[in-house]
């Protein structure tokens, strides 16, 4: 265990920083945001940031590569350059837990190289949840905000950080700055750390969704909910904006697409999602034609399709942005309590 | 007085639904917690009793769900409307979007709503939240109540509410107020008084937060055309393909161009936007420029209004006027 106090936290940064490239969560109009850390820049304190860490190994946009032509000859240019180390500070519990969701999207064979490359060169410092809010529920999937994954494990008290690696590339960057971090030998960090893993228990008890569960649901459920009435009500007044996708941290659809840059062509790769209307459309056709078929698959897809391919682990983390960022409040804990109530109006 | 309450509506609601009048309810549905307010769909008494909800966070515009819902069904839908909805309700009626005789509008007074954006500012964790004359007080899991002055804590849209008339409906709940002198536009005029520079920087600062989400168009009473031009994988400037930042700052620029003249301000855009982007600031810019250039227009104000933008008159500013007036001031 090490220990910086608050006082010294830019001198920490500033080290980390001149070892690979560092992100911290900051304060913007938009609520907090990863930014590369400048001297002076302040860690926001904010529960979480209103985008996403999944930005930093699936950006939004991508150029994946160029090609050249030249009568019949066609050159490809990898124009990949994601090859620097970087680490990102204060990542929350669900969000580490989405990078596994993700992994197995984009690590299973075959590895989609552009992710895997970033996430070999991340390093990720988690930051434990002090002050949960009232829309967290990775507790309902097994996620312990008390016990965040991660490179390297920090817990913010009122005046220090504690922080212990927990992998390999963890301990390498940690003893790479150890003459600003020692460690805390014989010091507070164990005592402090354990009282404010108890706090962390206690207030996750007292949060409204604490007790919702996933039993319902599983990769054989299919055939359960796909013809639910709930459906109904349920997408009715969804706008299909795709706002909840592109804030989720586990939501993974991309577009592929070509462009004519002149003297040349740029492949680019994009976020994609569920819930626009040109999502799925093929030659043959659009399969999925009205918005209750494209708001089903969201949620299909979190509670059943992906746990059916990954040994029945959900692809929701309960991070709790759907709920605070869907401009008609529609979300997948109102799809969870609705969901085999056999209603269409149901709570 | 008859105090407007969340019964009074759906009693009335109730009546319209047992009378055959209508045979839906367009209304606000509560939800997990105190805010999460969602537009819904009610067809009979049952769930009207045990799902409705009226207060502080119904702020939804439900004027655009009717253009899909009347298409459904020749029954008439029910539908409640705030001042500021029913601009749009007369916008979207303007442009032949839906039929007026297939809607029984009830307008509801209002008080300002509430933004739960701007009350996770001042309490975390929030549960409940209470509001009376003397002001809100926010229940919170970890940090006990907290007691906030209802201005602190409404919106934006509700701080500078432009009237609180009701310009369409068939049935009036509480008494109609009238159009307010509201300080919309100061913003507009500080960011009118920086250099382009700044005022570049300004945009380009605020936009870079943009994900592209389309949210804002999305729930926009302005915004119905069948098939956006970013949806049409055909016009190159589809929504997923946003290949640098100008690409962004187009849409933008297109977005606030195509309601300019039809945009009534209801504010849903700046509402929704998960990112805070002022987006209310360029419609404003707009229709204050309208109404410097052409005279006073409301958009909505009146059902079949020509739009200066759509009208033409001699007495019209000649462009290259309302240009050296964009030198000056734009
Ligand atoms: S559920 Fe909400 S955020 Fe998602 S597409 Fe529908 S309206 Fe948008
Ligand atoms: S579905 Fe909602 S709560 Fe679940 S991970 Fe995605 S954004 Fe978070
Ligand atoms: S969902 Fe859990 S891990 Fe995520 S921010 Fe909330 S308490 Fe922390
Ligand atoms: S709602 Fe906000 S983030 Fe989404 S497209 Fe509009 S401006 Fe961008």
């Amino acid at each position: 265990m090490r220990k910086i106090t608050l006082d010294r936290l830019d001198e920490f940064f500033a080290a980390v920083a001149g070892k690979l490239k560092l992100y911290i969560p900051v304060d913007t109009a938009g609520g907090a945001q990863f930014q590369q850390w400048r001297a002076g820049a302040k860690m926001s304190d904010a529960l979480n940031t209103t985008r996403s860490a999944k930005d930093f190994f699936f950006p939004q946009t991508e150029n994946l590569m160029e090609f050249k032509t030249e009568g019949k000859k066609i050159e490809i240019i990898d124009v990949r350059r994601e090859n620097e180390d970087f680490a990102i500070f204060g990542v929350r519990a669900c969000d580490v837990r989405s990078f596994d969701v993700l992994d197995r999207a984009f690590l299973s064979e075959p590895a989609d190289t552009y992710y895997q490359n970033r996430r070999e060169h991340g390093v990720i410092f988690s930051l434990a949840c002090s002050k949960p809010a009232e829309t967290c529920f990775c507790g309902t999937f097994g996620i312990d905000p008390a016990n965040p994954k991660g490179d390297i494990v920090c817990y913010k008290t009122d005046d220090a950080i504690y922080m212990e690696a927990k992998t390999e590339k963890g301990a390498n960057l940690m003893d790479s700055v150890s003459d600003i971090v020692a460690e805390d030998e014989g010091g507070d960090g164990e005592s402090a750390v354990n009282a404010q893993k108890e706090i962390i228990s206690e207030r996750m008890k007292k949060l409204p969704l604490a007790s919702l569960s996933t039993d319902k649901f599983g990769g054989d459920k299919t055939a359960k909910f796909f013809d639910d009435p709930a459906w109904k009500s349920l997408s009715e007044s969804c706008l299909g904006c795709g706002t909840c996708t592109f804030v989720c941290p586990t939501c993974q659809c991309y577009d592929i697409k070509d462009f004519n840059a002149g003297n040349g062509i740029k492949r680019f790769r994009c976020w994609d999602s569920c819930m626009y209307s040109e999502f799925t459309k093929m030659s043959a056709g659009q399969p999925r034609l009205t918005q209750l078929e494209r708001f089903r698959q969201r949620f299909m897809h979190k509670l059943v399709y992906y746990p059916a391919n990954n040994d029945g682990m959900f692809s929701c983390v309960g991070c709790g942005r759907c709920l605070s960022k869907c401009p008609i409040q529609m979300n997948i804990v109102k799809v969870m309590k609705n969901l085999g109530e056999g209603g269409e109006n149901n709570g | 007085m008859q105090e407007i309450t969340r019964d009074t509506l759906i009693s009335r609601a109730k009546e319209l639904l047992a009378s055959g009048e209508v045979d839906r309810v367009y209304g606000w549905k509560r939800g997990e917690f105190c805010y999460d307010v969602t537009p819904a769909l009610f067809t009979d008494a049952e769930s009207l009793e045990k799902d409705f909800e009226w207060g502080d966070f119904c702020g939804a515009n439900l004027s655009k769900y009717l253009v899909e819902e009347t298409r459904k069904s020749e029954g008439k839908i029910l539908v409640f409307m705030k001042p500021c909805d029913t601009y749009s309700f007369n916008q979207l009626l303007t442009e032949h979007r839906f039929d007026r005789e297939k809607v029984y509008v009830i307008g509801t007074p209002c008080a300002g709503m509430l933004d739960p954006k701007r009350i996770r500012d001042h309490a975390e964790s929030f549960t409940s939240v209470v509001s009376d004359e003397n002001g809100v007080t926010v229940s919170t899991l970890f940090d006990g109540d907290v007691k906030l002055d209802r201005s602190e804590v409404m919106p934006d849209r509700c701080l500078n509410c432009k009237s609180k008339k009701h310009v369409a409906y068939d049935e009036l709940f509480g008494e109609d107020g009238g159009t307010i002198a509201s300080g919309r536009f100061d913003e507009v005029e500080k960011i009118e008084k920086m250099t382009p520079d700044e005022r570049f920087e300004f945009w380009r600062g605020e936009l870079s937060r943009c994900i592209r989400c389309n949210a804002c168009r999305d729930v926009c009473p302005a915004c119905t055309c069948e098939k956006c031009v970013f949806d049409n994988p055909n016009s190159g400037v589809e929504n997923k393909a946003a290949e640098n930042s100008f690409e962004e700052q187009m849409f933008h620029i297109i977005r606030a161009f195509h309601v300019a003249g039809r945009c009534t301000d209801c504010g849903e855009c700046s509402r929704v936007c998960p990112q805070q982007i002022p987006l209310h600031l360029l419609n404003r810019k707009f229709i204050k420029d309208i109404d410097g250039f052409y005279g006073e227009y409301q958009a909505g104000a009146e059902v079949g209004s020509r739009a200066p933008l759509v009208d033409y008159t001699t007495e019209d500013i000649e462009p290259s006027d309302a240009v050296k007036g964009g030198d000056e001031n734009a």
